[in-house]
C-alpha cells in the first residue's frame, strides 16, 4: 500500500462527495445548501488541484484539468454567494441560490470524471 | 524540455501550495466560528465567509489594514494571533522551497539544457557539431568564428565552457557541459537538425570519439562526420563503418615528414594550402636525406619509422625499451653518451618524439650541443609547453591538435581542396615550386585562403545570371577589381570543377560556364570583393563591362531612348 495514493485517492473522493452534499437538495432553498459545505468543497479541491500537479503522464495531465475546472466552477459559485450577500445585499434569494448550486452543480461533474479517472488508472494498473 | 521545467518547478512547489491552502482554510473557518462585538461594545454575529477571507487574505500577505470591517471582539483576536503566525510559517516555507529549487544543480542543468536547445533550434544557417572543445576543438572554434561559419559546441567540462563563454565570438555560439559520447546530447545539441551540416569527434577521448562516430552514423547517416583517433585500433574501428574522415594526428605528421623529405616542394606546396588562413607564412622545412636518430617508439615513433625508412632513411633508433629499426640503442636520448652511441656525429637530423614534453626538450638540446647543424623535429604534446618549444625553436615542430584542427578546417571549407591536393601526386616539383612562389607573395606574408564558389542561383547569382544571358567571360575578366577595373585581383584560380571534370590551374582565357565550381586561393578580403562581384548585378556590369548603371528599370528606359 502506498500512502501517497491513499491521500490522493482521499482528497479526490472527498472533493466530489463535499461537492455532492451542496448540491443535493432542491435547487431554490438556500437552507438545503449551506456555504460552509461550499467553502469546505471549495477547499478541498484546491488541495485535490495541488496534489495532481507534476504529473507528466496523459491521465495526469486530464486529472489537472478537470480539478482546475472543478475549482473554477467552486470559485464562480463562492463569488456569486459573496456578490449577492455582501455587495448587492440582495442576500441568498431563490434565484441567486439556484445559480451558486447549478455552477456547484457543473463542479461536481468535473469531480464526478476525476473519480472516474481515478478509477480507470487503478483498473488499468491492476497492482 | 521547457515543459518538464514547468513540471518539476510544479511537483516540488506540491507541498507548500497544500500548506498554504489547508492553512487558509484553518484561519477563515476559525474566524467565521468566533463571535465578534459591535460598535457599542454588544456581542455580534461572528464574520461571514467573504469578511474573513478577505481578512486573512490581507494579514496572510502582510499587507495589514487593520481590524476591518469593525473593531474585533478579545476572542477574535486570540484567533487571530494563531492565524498571523500559521500564516508566516506558510509562506516562509513557500519561499524557501522556491529558493531552494532555484538553487538546485539539477534544476539549473535543466533550465541550462533547455535555454541551449532552444538556441541550436532557432539557428538558422548551415551549422557544425564540435564536440569537445579542448586544444584541438579551440583552436577549431576560433577560426570557424573568423571564417564567419556557424557552430554548436558540445564539451564535457563545465569550466571550459564558461571559459567558452568569456571569449567573445562573433557569432552566436550555444554551448552545453554534456558528455558527447551520449546520443541525446548529440540530438540535443542539433545532430538532426535540418542546417546541421557535419559532426567533428575531437574530443581528448577515444572511445567517446568512437561512440560519436558511430551514434551519426545510425541517428544522421547523411552527415559527414570528421573524428580524431590515435591508436591503429580505433583508426580500424571507426573505418569499420565508413567514417567519413579519420585524422590520426601522428600518422598525418609521419606522412608530412616522409614527404617533406622526398619532396620538399610539394610538402610545402600542401603546407600553404592547408595551414589556417591569415596567419604568418610557416618557415619552410627542408629536411635532408641520410641517417636520422629516433628518440622515442611508441605510436608517434612508429608511423614516422614506418613512412621514413620507406622514403629511403637510414634510422637509428633510441627507447627504453628498444625495438626494431636500423639500429636500436636502449635509453631515452636525453643524456650525451646514448646520442653518441647512436651515432649523432654522422646523423643528418633527429626527432624527439616521446610523449613527454620536457624530455623531447632535453634531448633537442642536448644533440644541438653535440652537433649545432642538426635537423631537429620535436614533438610537442601540450599547446600549454609552446613558450618553450617557441624558445628553442625546432626545425620542425609537431603539435598533434594543430595537426588535426588544420586538417579539420581545410576538410570542411573546402571541399574541393581535397581534390586539388589529389591532383599534386601528379605533378612535378618544379610545377609545385612554381605554384609555391605564387602563394608566398599573394598576401603580404601571410597564407592565403583557400575557397571555393559555385556559379549557380544560390551561391553567385549575378555571375550565373550573365551567363545565362549569353554575356560569356572568361577568368580573367572577372579576376578585375571591382573598383577600378583596369586592375586584376590578387587571387589564384586553382581549379575549374565542370561535370565532374577538372581542369588544374586554369589561364585567364578559361571560359567559365553555369555550374562551374571554382577553387581560388587568396586574401579574406580579395575573398569578399570576388564574391560581391559574382553576386552583385551592378558589381558584375562593371566589372564585365565598366557600365556603371544603378540597375533602376526607370533609368534603363530613359537611357534606352536616348
Amino acid at each position: 500500500m502506498n500512502l501517497e495514493k491513499v491521500v490522493f485517492g482521499f482528497f479526490i473522493v472527498l472533493a466530489a462527495t463535499l461537492n455532492f452534499g451542496f448540491f443535493l437538495g432542491d435547487i431554490d432553498r438556500p437552507e438545503l445548501h449551506h456555504v460552509y459545505e461550499l467553502a469546505a468543497a471549495l477547499v478541498v479541491s484546491l488541495i485535490a488541484t495541488a496534489l495532481k500537479f507534476g504529473d507528466r503522464t496523459q491521465i495526469g495531465a486530464i486529472h489537472l484539468a478537470t480539478s482546475l475546472v472543478a475549482d473554477l466552477q467552486l470559485i464562480a459559485a463562492a463569488v456569486t454567494w459573496a456578490v449577492a450577500v455582501h455587495v448587492t445585499g440582495e442576500g441568498m434569494t431563490a434565484s441567486v441560490t439556484s445559480s451558486v448550486v447549478s455552477l456547484s452543480g457543473g463542479a461536481l461533474f468535473a469531480n464526478v470524471v476525476s473519480v472516474i479517472l481515478l478509477i480507470v488508472e487503478t483498473v488499468m494498473l491492476r497492482r | 524540455m521547457v515543459n518538464s521545467t514547468f513540471f518539476l518547478v510544479l511537483r516540488r512547489m506540491r507541498a507548500p501550495i497544500i500548506l498554504l491552502i489547508v492553512l487558509y482554510a484553518i484561519s477563515v473557518f476559525g474566524l467565521t466560528l468566533v463571535p465578534g462585538v459591535d460598535g457599542d461594545g454588544n456581542p455580534a454575529p461572528p464574520l461571514s465567509f467573504f469578511h474573513a477571507f478577505y481578512f486573512i487574505s490581507y494579514t496572510a500577505t502582510t499587507i495589514g489594514f487593520g481590524e476591518i470591517p469593525n473593531a474585533f471582539s478579545d476572542a477574535q483576536r486570540l484567533w487571530v494571533i494563531v492565524c498571523i503566525y500559521l500564516s508566516v510559517v506558510g509562506w516562509s516555507y513557500a519561499l524557501i522551497t522556491l529558493i531552494a529549487l532555484l538553487q538546485d544543480k539539477g534544476f539549473q542543468n535543466t533550465l541550462t539544457a533547455s535555454r541551449f536547445q532552444r538556441r541550436v533550434r532557432r539557428l538558422k544557417e548551415p551549422f557544425y557539431l564540435v564536440c569537445g572543445c579542448g586544444e584541438t576543438g579551440g583552436l577549431i572554434c576560433r577560426n570557424f568564428d573568423r571564417l564567419g561559419q556557424a557552430f554548436v559546441v558540445l564539451e564535457k567540462d563545465e569550466l571550459r565552457v564558461e571559459e567558452l563563454d568569456l571569449l567573445d565570438f562573433k557569432t552566436d555560439t550555444p554551448a552545453l557541459a554534456a558528455d558527447a559520447s551520449l546520443p541525446d546530447n548529440l540530438l540535443l545539441a542539433g545532430l538532426q537538425h535540418p542546417k546541421c551540416r557535419g559532426v567533428l569527434a575531437v574530443t581528448n577521448d577515444e572511445q567517446a570519439n568512437l561512440a560519436i562516430a558511430i551514434a551519426v552514423h545510425l541517428l544522421a547517416p547523411k552527415l559527414p562526420i570528421i573524428a580524431r583517433a590515435r591508436s591503429p585500433s580505433v583508426t580500424a574501428n571507426m573505418a569499420s563503418f565508413n567514417t567519413d574522415h579519420i585524422i590520426n594526428p601522428f600518422e598525418r605528421f609521419a606522412d608530412h615528414l616522409a614527404l617533406a623529405v622526398a619532396a620538399p616542394e610539394r610538402f610545402r606546396l600542401i603546407e600553404l594550402l592547408t595551414s589556417l588562413p591569415d596567419s604568418p607564412i610557416p618557415a619552410p622545412h627542408r629536411p635532408p636525406r641520410g641517417h636520422w636518430i629516433l628518440c622515442g617508439y611508441g605510436r608517434f615513433g612508429q608511423a614516422v619509422a614506418q613512412r621514413l625508412q620507406a622514403a629511403g632513411i637510414r634510422l637509428s633508433i633510441i627507447d627504453p625499451t628498444a625495438p626494431g629499426g636500423d639500429e636500436r640503442i636502449v635509453g631515452d636520448g636525453t643524456e650525451a653518451g646514448t646520442l653518441i652511441a647512436a651515432g649523432i656525429a654522422d646523423a643528418s637530423g633527429i626527432i624527439a618524439g616521446s610523449d613527454n614534453d620536457v624530455n623531447n626538450l632535453s634531448i633537442a638540446v642536448t644533440a644541438t650541443e653535440l652537433k649545432p647543424d642538426l635537423f631537429v623535429v620535436t614533438r610537442q604534446n601540450q599547446v600549454a609547453n609552446s613558450a618553450l618549444f617557441q624558445a628553442y625553436g625546432p626545425e620542425f615542430a609537431m603539435v598533434p591538435s594543430h595537426i588535426v584542427a588544420h586538417e579539420c578546417i581545410a576538410i570542411l571549407t573546402t571541399p574541393l581542396l581535397a581534390r586539388f591536393l589529389d591532383e599534386l601526386g601528379r605533378r612535378d616539383e618544379s610545377w609545385c615550386h612554381a605554384l609555391v612562389e605564387r602563394l608566398q607573395t599573394l598576401c603580404n606574408g601571410l597564407t592565403p585562403t583557400v575557397w571555393s564558389i559555385r556559379l549557380n542561383a544560390s551561391e553567385a547569382p549575378a555571375a550565373r545570371l550573365s551567363l545565362m544571358r549569353g554575356r560569356a567571360f572568361t577568368l580573367a575578366e572577372i579576376l578585375r577589381d571591382d573598383s577600378d577595373r583596369s586592375r586584376q585581383l590578387p587571387a589564384i584560380p586553382l581549379l575549374v570543377e565542370r561535370s565532374d571534370r577538372i581542369h588544374l590551374l586554369p589561364d585567364g582565357d578559361f571560359e567559365l560556364a553555369a555550374g562551374d565550381q571554382l577553387l581560388f586561393a587568396s586574401s579574406l578580403t580579395t575573398l569578399n570583393r570576388l564574391k560581391l562581384t559574382l553576386q552583385n548585378a551592378n558589381e558584375i556590369d562593371y566589372v564585365l563591362d565598366g557600365k556603371t548603371h544603378s540597375g533602376s528599370w526607370l533609368w534603363e528606359k530613359i537611357a534606352g531612348i536616348r
